[in-house]
């Protein structure tokens, strides 16, 4: 009788059970519509938390998929997949970008940090411990792109990089709270947990910049 | 995605012959903006000629005639923090930071920033017509949602903007787009002449041969002056413009100013700029003489005099 047939026996006559059991990165990228040129593969290398990457991927997958499907890195988070929110925010060659917005293949031999070559559970760097003292997330989502974003924005303003809120251009930039809003305009928090992003970036830059 | 053979090139000639020779390939420098519209099958190339390897395209060098000669791959953060830009062309970092996001700005580049396309919502939605995406299937905005739109310069068919800000402020700085063409033979397009009107050709942004490669962009030599760049926009930061004002003024209050958010390319007519000392609202009377707003964006008229009339105010200081 149709009603007595187990949850096991559904998923294995159903498309879900094969989807689970594919290799991560079977399906990371649709083939898209039909005709026209077939999908191709290349190989690549690059350096991921200093260790070495190589990869042989279909030229549509991005950097992001790339961490997430193919190097199972997935502190990295897709959220838009469209260079709006910021979750997917690394750092390539020092440089923070959207890992999203950037095919793999364009990265053959770049240096690239994502949230885990930051910092491990057991020793965190110091953003991610401020993140974490001043409660800087709610679902925690966006946190990773905050994380590298954090870290980076500090450099750009350490670097001299002008922003849209700085009063004389031509001056370096300083650090204040206005500032920061503008530099982390590019990572969106749903839970609108910015004010403890401001407290948690604003003791490490307090510490940081202070010191430079 | 569409699948898509990818090549990476080590010279200006070798990409733009590689490109010219496919009729379905396109350049890739950041991808900010290809990649994005690539997710949507809304561009489908066959192959891409990666063009990051290019010697000479990263540098900003200073020309003969004391100008400036910025690399097509120059990414906008490079450009924008360029302390002869912030010193000389202030307008032009102005412009750049008020674009796009510290990421995006990370990886955009200078050639790209002024290819990229509109964002005009009907481009972005595949499943209503839009001449620019797909010529000849009629325009969705028309009689659609056209807030932010263009209000001068329109068409019957097509009244997208062009989305930057970076342009806006290249245009009162009249400078000048080099090329290679698929031939190989370089040219030099005036800036004013570089992104077209949508007239009966919207899915012509520019005048570029499908082929021809851009590789850099060159500043005369300074002209001194109070350099602002003012945008108005629904947020604080990470939006594009509903309208912004480039502007370059003399002490005498004399100067050259471009409007953007208004136009299918960077807006400025010369011929208003003599009237810049009676004030905003005898520039922009010449400047929007002909427009023809939508019952939605009409707003962008006095707003445009009002941003015209701060930007005044703040570069007499």
């Amino acid at each position: 009788m149709a009603f007595n047939t187990t949850r096991r026996a559904m998923l294995a006559g159903s498309g879900a059970a094969v989807a689970l059991t594919q290799a991560p990165g079977a399906h990371a990228q649709s083939t898209g519509a039909g005709g026209g040129t077939p999908p191709s593969s290349m190989p690549v290398s690059f350096t991921v938390n200093g260790t070495a990457a190589e990869l042989e991927l279909d030229t549509r997958v991005t950097l992001l998929d790339a961490l997430r499907e193919h190097l199972e890195l997935t502190g990295t988070k897709k959220g838009c997949d469209h260079g709006q929110c910021g979750a997917c925010t690394v750092m390539v060659n020092g440089t923070r970008i959207n890992s999203c917005l950037s095919l793999a293949v364009q990265h053959q031999g770049d240096e690239i940090t994502t949230i885990e070559g930051l910092g491990t559970p057991e020793d965190l760097h110091p953003m991610q411990a401020a993140f974490v003292k001043h409660d800087g997330y709610q679902c925690g989502y966006c946190t990773p792109g905050q994380i590298c974003s954090a870290v980076a924005t500090l450099a750009e303003i350490r670097a001299g990089i002008p922003s849209h809120v700085q009063g004389d251009i031509t001056a370096a930039p300083v650090f204040n709270a206005a500032e920061l809003r503008e530099r982390m305009s590019g990572n969106i928090c749903r839970c609108g947990a910015y004010s403890n992003i401001v407290e948690a970036i604003t003791e490490v830059a307090n510490s940081d910049l202070g010191a430079a | 995605m569409r699948p898509f053979t990818y090549q990476r090139v080590a010279t200006a000639a070798e990409a733009a012959a590689a490109v010219a020779g496919n009729p379905a390939a396109k350049f890739l420098a950041g991808g900010t903006n290809l990649l994005d519209l690539m997710k949507l099958e809304i561009e489908r190339p066959a192959h891409l000629v990666d063009v990051q390897d290019i010697e000479g395209l990263n540098a900003i060098e200073q020309t003969g005639d004391g100008g400036l000669r910025i690399g097509a791959l120059v990414s906008n953060t490079a450009l924008a923090a360029d302390e002869r830009v912030r010193r000389d062309y202030g307008v032009l970092t102005r412009a750049i930071v008020a674009g796009a996001s510290g990421q995006l700005r990370n990886k955009a580049t200078t050639a790209g920033n002024l290819l990229q396309r509109t964002r005009c919502p009907y481009f972005y939605d595949p499943n209503l017509p839009c001449n620019k995406r797909n010529p000849g299937s009629g325009c969705a905005a028309l009689e659609g949602y056209s807030r932010q739109l263009a209000v001068i310069g329109t068409s019957d068919k097509c009244i997208a903007t062009y989305p930057g800000d970076m342009a806006i402020a290249l245009r009162v700085l009249d400078a000048t787009v080099e090329t290679v063409q698929p031939d190989g033979t370089e040219r030099t397009i005036p800036f004013g002449e570089f992104h077209r009107l949508p007239g009966d050709a919207p899915e012509k942004d520019n005048v570029l041969a499908h082929g021809e490669l851009i590789t850099a962009v060159t500043l005369p030599r300074p002209i001194g002056g109070e350099h602002v760049y003012h945008k108005v926009r629904d947020r604080a930061s990470y939006a594009f413009a509903l309208v912004s004002v480039a502007a370059v003024i003399q002490p005498d209050g004399t100067g050259r100013v471009a409007f953007g958010g208004v136009a299918h390319k960077p807006w400025r007519v010369e011929a208003a700029e003599a009237a810049m000392p009676q004030g905003a609202a005898a520039v922009t009377a010449q400047v929007f003489a002909d427009a023809r707003p939508t019952e939605h964006n009409a707003f962008k008229l006095p707003l445009a005099t009002r941003a015209l009339a701060g930007v005044l105010a703040e570069a007499k200081g």
